[in-house]
Order: structure tokens, then sequence, then C-alpha cells
């Protein structure tokens, strides 16, 4: 029994030696190596400074900036070091509240917007942080932050395009447009412009 | 609604090609016949043996096997216990996070060492680098290793005669780990990178909003971002079956899932390995079409399940219809469908497709908060567990279960043509029976019996969240999950408390150190067993007929241990008209 016990020890740790520091180590090697920036964070940079992920969304409410979707995360939303999501149930009278008072707001941010709203504007996502919108919701903010920014809505549904994914091949996945780097597109334009307070201050 | 069909299709064809050649390997791996990856791997195998002073020659009895295989399961947990008692003054703790507390840390611990993966915390705001790398990522190889041994040990059952022994569960562990998982592991790990998952040690990064704003008076200006070593444990999190997540929002994160791509190969990943030894239990018995019998009553059980659960949240909610917001599915505008706790890049029936696969596997992973599916979809999710996770089930729990299935289906059928029954040129007999029935009744009562308990004491019922039978969901999902060894949740219940921990910590461990020992018990019987020849009364087990006997059989178990208590939550939920409180707009 004593033997058997001292194989268990030995076999366990060996394994955990080679799945819990040799494996690791060997893919963060490979990673930085070949993929530093992904491995990383897809961090962006500006002017020396990160101002955020491209794939992690952030918090957008001014009316010149597109929004990004509802975020559950708290304290605050988009809170990246607290990932979650609201986990309320398909009939809970609380996420009907929630989605009345989003609808309410966007009607009167959007008052030029035609056509219902799209769900994932009035809805949360899975992670709190989900960087993208649908391409039917930034279509739907367009005359808003054309109006707002001082762009022609022309230049902006273009910006749209630009940051749009398609579905790979055409099959997997949803069209989604990207907010934050959207966003950044146009912070670029409003700095070189010299409007809106430009950097959002 | 093609859209649907045709993303199920072809993650199932694409799991199932790859799955082919690699049960073959499997069956090289655990035959010990030479392949390249013993030519390069075989040095370091030998090493462990040496070092351990196991001789990899020497065969084990099912029982010597079964407690040695305890034993192993033990050390690891007490490991990964000490570990995160111990975590704030260990190293690679970047963020400074304190010890985990003793009944999270037993629940942690049970769950991850029996392939679980329940998680009761937030790993982002509570677990060091070295507590997720050291103990989570290791558990999840290592319990996959260990649902493989179980799988290969109770098939060396069939395939041998008049033998004692059934394998060495040493030999077994380390080539499953070294040869399979590791290896498989390493080239979806950098392909998951590649594509924006990331892989570090750095301190939580600190990025500058281009727009700050205000949230309860306060100024917010900056996004502080979660780092780790995430994508070495998010490739074992779904080749093993696992599903224990680096962060809180698990398989929906962005660094853990950065893309649909990476989405679709998730969900291959699921169900590649559980395929794979569907396919080397037929290598092994020698007839192969035994391995596409059983595979194909596996996906025939899953595909309209799957089907249904996709069609009912791409659907839409019908209070949101009510307000005028637009479901509708837009190809090249929007995905549309029941969006809340879904990520725009995988949209509303890719989350409920890998909602399926991840609870038709032990996985438990979640791409989208299943708290929010609508109530059909979560039904599914909940049926799919509750038919005792065969469709195709964990790494070699899911083969393990569902072989007992067949030889109780084997077992009917004799009776109905008056034989003895036989099954792979072995006799059932009434040892084989009535270990199979403990091995699958084990977990209904479990379910039933915790669900009990926790809906009748104060502490079960102030966890929940949502009201309405919706609530009572959240506590029979709990319970479900946990004893299914499955990990996946209704996030809305609160699981960190003394209560849920014990309860559910409880129904892991039984499930999984209870209900395989009799499968081992079963392959020892049978391996003493003579082989006899087929004759004309032999039921055909790789036929059409015996696929449909083996539906029939996990259905009606399933079937009528659950639906009572599936028409209490998800049936209800779906037939009540819309609470009072949320009155529908004229328009």
């Amino acid at each position: 029994m004593l033997r058997s016990l001292r194989a268990g020890l030995v076999i366990f740790l060996l394994l955990v030696v080679s799945t819990g520091l040799v494996y690791p180590l060997v893919v963060t090697g490979l990673a930085q190596l070949f993929f530093p920036h992904q491995a990383n964070g897809s961090l962006i940079r500006q002017d020396g400074r990160v101002v955020g992920s491209g794939l992690i969304g952030q918090y957008f409410d001014k009316p010149w900036y597109f929004w990004a979707r509802p975020s559950a995360t708290s304290p605050v939303p988009y809170d990246a070091e607290n990932s979650g999501a609201s986990n309320l149930g398909p009939n809970n009278p609380e996420l009907i509240k929630h989605v009345r008072e989003r609808i309410q707001v966007l009607q009167k941010a959007d008052p030029q917007a035609k056509g219902p709203i799209p769900v994932d504007l009035v809805t949360s996502s899975g992670s709190g942080l989900d960087p993208d919108i649908s391409v039917a919701a930034a279509l739907y903010q367009v005359p808003r932050v054309a109006h707002a920014g001082g762009i022609s809505e022309t230049t902006m549904r273009q910006l749209v395009r630009d940051n749009t994914t398609g579905p790979f091949l055409g099959l997997i996945g949803e069209p989604t447009v990207n907010v934050l780097k959207l966003n950044l597109a146009l912070h670029d334009r409003y700095v070189a412009d010299k409007t809106h307070g430009a950097a959002g201050k | 609604m093609n859209a649907v069909f045709l993303l199920t299709a072809m993650v199932l064809s694409i799991a199932v090609l790859l799955a082919w050649p690699l049960g073959g390997y499997m069956a090289q791996i655990f035959s010990g016949s030479p392949s390249w990856a013993f030519r390069i791997l075989a040095p370091v195998e030998n090493g462990f043996y040496r070092l351990a002073g196991v001789d990899p020659r020497t065969g084990m009895s099912w029982k010597r096997y079964a407690l040695l295989w305890l034993l192993f399961n033990m050390i690891g947990g007490v490991f990964l216990f000490l570990l995160l008692l111990l975590q704030k003054d260990l190293p690679l703790n970047p963020q400074h996070f304190s010890d985990v507390p003793a009944p999270s840390a037993f629940n942690t611990a049970a769950s991850f060492i029996s392939n679980t993966d329940w998680q009761d915390y937030s790993g982002e705001s509570t677990m060091s680098y070295l507590s997720q790398m050291l103990g989570m990522a290791v558990q999840s190889f290592l319990s996959a290793a260990s649902g493989i041994a179980l799988a290969v040990a109770m098939i060396r059952g069939f395939s041998r005669a008049e033998k004692e022994d059934i394998g060495n569960v040493w030999v077994d562990l380390t080539r499953s780990t070294l040869y399979l998982l590791i290896p498989l592991s390493l080239l979806w790990a950098l392909f998951l990178v590649e594509q924006g998952a990331i892989q570090n040690f750095a301190a939580y990064v600190h990025a500058h909003l281009i727009q700050p704003f205000g949230e309860n008076g306060k100024a917010v200006t900056e996004q502080i971002i979660a780092m780790g070593p995430v994508a070495s444990q998010e490739a074992i999190k779904l080749l093993g079956t696992n599903g224990g997540g680096f962060f809180g929002a698990n398989s929906a994160h962005p660094f853990e899932n950065p893309t649909a791509l990476t989405d679709f190969f998730q969900m291959v990943a699921i169900f590649l390995i559980p395929f794979a030894l569907a396919v080397y239990f037929g290598h092994e018995v020698k007839d192969r079409r035994q391995g596409w019998a059983v595979l194909a009553a596996m996906i025939l059980l899953f595909t309209p399940l799957a089907l249904l659960s996709e069609k009912a949240d791409l659907a839409g909610n019908l209070q949101l219809a009510a307000l005028h917001v637009d479901q509708a599915h837009k190809p090249a505008l929007a995905g549309g469908g029941n969006m809340e706790g879904v990520e725009d890049r995988f949209g509303a029936a890719g989350s409920a497709l890998f909602g399926a696969m991840a609870t038709a596997t032990s996985t438990g992973a979640a791409n989208s908060a299943y708290d929010s599916f609508m109530p059909l979809s979560g039904m599914v999710n909940l049926f799919l567990m509750q038919l005792g996770e065969v469709t195709p089930g964990g790494v070699g729990t899911g083969l393990a279960s569902m072989l007992a299935f067949a030889v109780i289906a084997v077992f009917l059928g004799g009776l109905m043509i008056g034989r003895t029954p036989e099954f792979l040129g072995k006799k059932i007999e009434s040892y084989e029976i009535k270990m199979a029935s403990f091995a699958i009744l084990i977990m209904p009562l479990l379910v039933l019996i915790g669900t009990a308990v926790a809906v009748s004491t104060p502490g079960g019922r102030e966890a929940v969240l949502n009201p309405g039978p919706h609530g009572f969901s959240e506590i029979f999902y709990a319970l479900t999950s946990a004893a299914n060894n499955n990990g996946s949740a209704l996030g809305g219940l609160d699981a960190n408390t003394t209560f849920y921990n014990i309860i559910t910590g409880l129904c892991i461990l039984l499930n999984r150190y209870l209900a395989y020992l009799p499968l081992l018990a079963m392959a020892g019987s049978l391996a003493r067993k003579k082989r006899i020849s087929a004759g004309a009364g032999t039921l055909q087990t790789a036929s059409p007929l015996f696929i449909g006997l083996l539906i029939g059989v996990v259905l009606l178990v399933g079937a009528l241990n659950f639906i009572p208590a599936l028409a209490l939550g998800p049936v209800a939920e779906q037939l009540a008209p819309p609470p009072p409180s949320a009155p529908i707009l004229a328009h």
C-alpha cells in the first residue's frame, strides 16, 4: 500500500509539473514570440498611453460617439475586472423594466432614427464587455452621431462599414461593428478638426 | 432557420471528421502499439514510471484499478484545496488576492478534480495566476485523464476474455495526458492566442478612457483590464470537457473566446474527445461498426434537442416584441433573437447551440448567460444533463455511461425475445445488470433529493434571483449540474453560500466517485468471462434496430425521472402568461 501511495504521489507530481508548469510556460513562450500583440490583450495605444483593448468594450454616453450595448457589470458598466451578465430570466419584470428604460433613453437621444430599435441595443451582453454592436445597431445611431459630431451621414456610414466584421466565410457568427475602434476613428477626426471638446474632456 | 441547421451540421460533421483519425490514434496509445508519438515521448513516459517505481507491463484487477484511481483523485483534491487556502502568500499573485475561504475552497477542489468545474467564484476577482495555472488548469487535465482512464478500463472489460486485469491505471493516466491532452491543447491554445485570447503573467492593465463618464456621482476615467495565462487553460477547458473558465463570464469573455471562429472551434473541441472515444471503442472491440452505432445514438439524441433550443432562442422574447424591439434575424445587419446575456459576435442561435453542447457533455462552459435563455432553450440544457450526460457526455464518463445504457438495452432486447442477453460476445448476467442500474440511478437520486432539500430550506431558497417558476429552475439546474458533474449554472443563483457550497460539493463527489465504480466492477466481471460466438438469436448491436432501442432506453429513463420536475420549472414558465407588472404597450 505504501508503494502504491508513493507511486500515486510521484505520478501526480510529475503530471502537475508537465501540465501546470511546462505546458503553460511553453504556450506563453510561443505566444509571446509569435503573437505578442494578441497575447498581451490586443491593447490599443494613443500617444503612448493605453486607451483600451480592441477586444474589450467600453461605455460611451456622449451623443457624438456610438454607444455600446448595455452592460450588467458592477460597480461600473464595462468593468473589465469583473465580467458577467444580468442573469435576468426572459420573463422577469426587472428585465422588461430595464428594456423599457433603455428604449426611452434611445428614443430621446435619437429622435431622427427610423424603425424599431435593434434588440442588442436594449439587452445586456453575456460578458458585460461585448466589444461589438450589430450593424443594424450602428446604422440606427448614425443620424445622431453624424448630427452631434458634425460629420455627414454618408461619411459616418462609411466609417461603420470600415469597422464591420462579417460572419466567417459568410456562415459562422453574426455581422458586428467594433464600437471602440469606430469611436477611436471618430475621436481622431474630432481631434484633427478641434471639435467637441475634442478628446471628450 | 436554414442557418441554424447549417451551423449545427457543420459543427457536428467537423467534430466527427476529426474524431475519426483521433479514435484510431487513441487505440494506438492505449494498446501500446508503437506510433510516432511513442518514439518522441517514450523516454519521458518511461522516466515517469522509473521515478514512481511502477512497472507499466503489470495489469491490475478492477478493485486495484478503482482504488488507485480514487487515490490519485484524492491526492489531487487535497493539493488543490491547500493551494487555494494558502493562495495569498504564494507567488504569481500580482493582484494580491486573499486566501480562498474554506467552504469555497472545498467546493472548488471537489468540483475541479471531478471534471465538474462548477464555479462559485469569479476568476478575475478571486484567483491568483498560480491558483489558475497550477490548480484549475492542472485539474482540468487530470480530471479529463481520469475520465478517459475510466472509459478505457471499462472497454477492456469487453475486449478481453478470461483475464483478471483491466489495465494499469498509472499507464492510462500518464498516456492520456502526455500523448493526447497536452499535444492537442498546445495546438489549440496557440490558435486561440492567434485569434486574440491572452497569455501572459502581467498585472492588470489600466486603460485611459477617451470618453470618461460619471457613475453614481464619481468620475470614471480608466478601465482596468484583467490579464493572465488564459489561452493555456482555455484549451484544456474545452478539450477535456471541463468548463472551468479563467474569467467569470467564461466563454462569453472576449479574452477567452475572441471571435466567431474560436467559438465555432470551441464547440468542435467540446465534442472532439467524447466522439473520438466512441470511435476508439469500435477499434478496441475489433468491430468498428460498434463504435459508429454508439456515436450515431449520441448524435441522434443530441441533434433534435439542440435544434429546438436554437429555434426557441432565435425566435426571441415575446415581451420584447410587444415593446417593438427588432428581434428579426437579418443577414449582413443583425443576428437578432433573444439577445439578453448573448454576445453579438456569437448570436442567439450560436449561443443556444453552444449551451446544448456544453450540457450534453460534462463541459458546462458558457458563451452566454443560460439564466436568460428562453424557457424552452433552458429546458433543453437541463434535459441534456438529465439524460445522464451521454449525448456524447464528458470525456470517458459519457461513453462509460452510454455503455451502461447499452447493457440495459441488450438486456431488454433479450427479455423481448426470451434469450440470454449478450453484448460483444459476453453474456450479460444479473451482476452486470445490477452494476449498470446502480451506476445509472445514483444521479437521479442525487438530483431529486438535492432539489427537494434545497427548495425546502431557507438557505436553498434565499439564493434565488429570478421570481416564479424560473426561480425553481435555478435551484433544479444547480443540483442537476452538480450531480451530473456538468458545472454550468443559471448564474442568477448565488452559489457562493455555505449551503450551496456544501450541497453541490457533496452531489459532485457522490456522483463522480460512486457512479463509475460499479462500471469498473462490471468491467472486471466481463473481462473474466469467456467469449462466446454470436448465434442466430444474438441481437445485432451495430444495427439501426439496436440504435433505436438504445435511444429509447436513454430517453425513457431520463423522461421518467425528470418530467414531473421539469413541469414545475421551464414548462410552467413557458406556458405561464407574462406577469401583470410588465404591461404591453399599445401602439
